[in-house]
């Protein structure tokens, strides 16, 4: 039977599994759009902006373990796409994204709304095409859907010309990816496995740093194994939030420049780190140098070119997370670490700070409380920034993909949209979308998109009238010179109430407790617009530049 | 710190458009100096041969190795540096001659197996294959003539045996 290219792409997304679709539609894309009410399985979500589509692609995928998918059509609507698909880069998130092209004819000659997409992308996608021939299509498409969810997985996108979506051929998918230049690894190799096992025996002082690989390859419960019977304590990268529970008693919570005090200086004194899904990126690390120095490394990770990039490793395992756990559980001993442990534990106390005594209505008191209320169960969505830090630190996670972040893009305005995919891809789950005055500006349009859709988002909005970590360095580094950081801001409640969002403003820690289970309680959409601290910082910090030793636990005071 | 040394890469890659670029656009975004690439078909019709010249350490080139390796169109990347492989290059180099130099530049051109391609009344062009340090030890003869024009392929190299 003959399909265009347009019924092709919907043919494929239903073999792939895929029931949800962010997009936008445009001129070239409106043959692809025109196929759409005769899949009626396959749910499309408008959005507002191509950055929201591509973000919400995002945060499904983060959410749900399935490849995220995203439809904008040529020129602008493609090059709106890029911050997001550089974020789904940057943090390994499985994703494939369908641009329309110019007419082929049209291609090369600076028609309307032409722009080289796939050359725009090459740095931020694992791989991307520019599908030609109709007859390409579907074997495209199924490459993509392997190349984006295998391996380490990563952002793939295609672009198809109009006249390909209009073209017709006969339609097979094809069964099998035969792709000469991709066989990724899946086994670790045993050898150094036997390797590692036997470096965690001889190890006084492990420690595990778990990283979003964990979670990709849904190994948590694994990790959990592997620390437990080898009492070995774990902490986490930002984006591990959730491999490891952190009411576990071997949860010392994350490291980095924002890392607990006990988890950097567990780090810092260790003899071994066994690092897991990580890739020692330079927020986790802090200054090389007086990184771990005493440490020999276990480094298991899917991509060998994170191997050795940034850290000296001694025990390099490559393959998929969970093949190489499933091995190492096997391979490693019963252990006991008492002595380490309670040394972490002794440094726990003694770093601890309380906030939650003060009179002011700080960000982390308003987390403990949601904490206190929820016990880790909604799925936390962040923007980024100072209120980002604060929701990792000041939450207690528990669940893989219940924490989902832009880590190593750092991209303000993600919250808003991924929180939208991360609520289409898991209907029945809370989702609590933390932002702050800035993240939300960037991307506030799409509350037209929760409108529409009527998707039950419960934002959690800090505002201190200020673009906060920036004013953070500029207080700590930059003798207070407040340049270009200060907000005025809208009424965010009336802004909401204008999309049919009911919102409370909170202005007092009395209020706190009702205001959160007043927005739990209601149906739909709610907005919380706290009024926080305005000078408030995020500590513990490790100063740019600085190394886990300078660990600062309050503007005065290290370690 | 380590030493910095030549090495020489080569990648069989998918022979389709946009694979030279998809490789300049990563040594480029790593921060790889590329002292010279060359591109051709290879024994397999689908596939293409590259070989990078790039100055780096081994370390360095290591890391290379391996991003190169995750562009999907790459099949496999050989690092080929050292006294196993054969390497190679091209050079054509048109010199300035008169009826009173031209008889002397053509014979450091036979000393270096080099070939005259063309001689007109006030030029000759050399062709020359060889090593860098035979293109070079030529180039360097020629100078005081006055080149007008030099023109290299980037090196290949092969693995012997």
């Amino acid at each position: 039977m003959k399909l265009n290219g347009a019924q092709i792409v919907y043919e494929c997304l239903r073999h792939e599994g895929v029931d949800t679709v962010f997009g936008y539609p445009g001129g070239v894309v409106i043959p692809l759009y025109d196929e759409l009410p005769n899949y009626p399985d396959i749910h499309h979500i408008l959005v507002r902006h191509e950055q929201g589509a591509a973000h919400a692609a995002d945060g499904y995928a983060r959410a749900t373990g399935k490849t995220g998918v995203a439809f904008a059509t040529s020129g602008p609507g493609a090059t709106n796409l890029v911050t997001g698909i550089a974020t789904a880069f940057a943090d390994s998130i499985p994703t494939v994204f369908f641009t329309g092209q110019v007419v082929r004819s049209g291609i090369g000659t600076d028609f309307f709304q032409e722009v080289d997409i796939t050359g725009i992308t090459l740095p931020v996608t694992k791989h991307n095409y520019l599908v030609l021939d109709v007859r390409d299509l579907a074997k495209t498409i199924k490459e993509a859907f392997y190349i984006a969810s295998s391996g380490r997985p990563g952002p793939v996108l295609i672009d198809i010309p109009k006249d390909v979506f209009t073209d017709a051929c006969d339609f097979s998918y094809p069964d099998n990816v035969d792709l000469q230049g991709y066989k990724p690894t899946v086994k670790g190799n045993p050898y150094q496995i036997k390797k590692a096992a036997a470096l965690i025996a001889k190890s006084q002082k492990p420690v595990i740093v778990a990283g979003n690989g964990v979670i990709g390859s849904n190994s948590a419960e694994l990790l959990k194994e592997l620390a437990e019977k080898t009492q070995m304590p774990v902490v986490t990268t930002l984006l591990g939030k959730g491999a490891f529970p952190e009411d576990n008693e071997l949860s010392f919570g994350m490291l980095g420049m924002h890392g607990t005090a006990w988890g950097n200086k567990a780090v810092l004194e260790s003899d071994l780190l066994v690092a897991i899904g990580m890739r020692f990126d330079d927020r986790a690390t802090s200054k090389l140098t007086g990184f771990a120095p005493n440490a020999k490394v276990i480094h298991i990770d899917v991509d060998p070119a994170e191997i050795g990039k940034n850290v000296k490793v001694d025990v390099p395992i490559v393959g998929n997370i969970k093949q190489v756990l499933l091995v190492l559980n096997e391979e490693t001993a019963e252990a006991k670490h008492d002595e380490w442990i309670n040394t972490l534990k002794g440094w726990k106390k003694q770093y601890f700070v309380d906030y939650d005594s003060s009179e002011k209505l700080l960000p982390q008191y308003i987390l403990h409380n949601l904490s206190r209320l929820t016990d880790g169960n909604p799925i936390i969505v962040t923007g980024v920034g100072q209120h980002q830090m604060w929701a990792a630190m000041d939450i207690t996670h528990k669940y893989p993909r219940h924490f989902i972040s832009s880590g190593g893009l750092g991209t303000m305005g993600f919250d808003t949209p991924a929180a939208m995919g991360v609520k289409a891809g898991c209907p029945h789950k809370e989702v609590i979308s933390i932002t702050g005055d800035g993240s939300l500006q960037m991307t506030i349009q799409e509350f037209g998109t929760i409108m529409q859709e009527q998707l039950g988002i419960k934002i959690f909005l800090f505002n201190n009238n200020y673009l906060g970590m920036v004013r953070q360095w500029q207080d700590l580094f930059y003798n207070r010179r407040y340049v270009a950081t200060p907000l005025a801001n809208p009424d965010f409640g009336k802004i909401a109430e204008a999309y049919n969002i009911p919102s409370i403003k909170v202005e007092k820690k009395a209020d706190v407790e009702a205001a959160i289970i007043k927005a739990l309680s209601t149906k739909g959409p709610f907005l919380i617009d706290f009024h926080v601290e305005r000078e408030e910082n995020v500590f513990p910090m490790i100063p740019p530049g600085a190394a886990l030793c300078d660990t600062l636990i309050n503007r005065e005071e290290g370690y | 710190m380590a030493a910095v040394k030549k090495h020489i890469l080569v990648a069989l890659v998918e022979n389709k458009p946009g694979v030279l670029n998809r490789m300049s656009s990563l040594f480029r975004r790593r921060g790889f100096n590329i002292e010279s690439i060359a591109v051709g078909r290879s024994e397999q019709e689908h596939l293409a041969r590259m070989t990078i010249c790039v100055l780096g350490t081994d370390e360095q080139i290591e890391q290379l190795r391996k991003q190169m390796d995750k562009v999907i169109d790459v099949i496999k990347v050989t690092d080929v540096t050292g006294p196993r492989s054969i390497v190679r290059e091209l050079a054509l180099i048109k010199v300035n001659s008169t009826a009173a130099t031209r008889s002397e530049i053509m014979q450091i051109i036979n000393v270096f197996r080099a070939k005259t391609v063309d001689v007109a009344s006030d030029s000759l062009t050399v062709e020359i294959t060889g090593d860098d340090d035979k293109i070079e030890s030529l180039y360097n003869l020629l100078r005081p003539y006055g080149v007008k024009e030099l023109n290299m392929t980037g090196t290949i190299a092969i693995l012997r045996g």
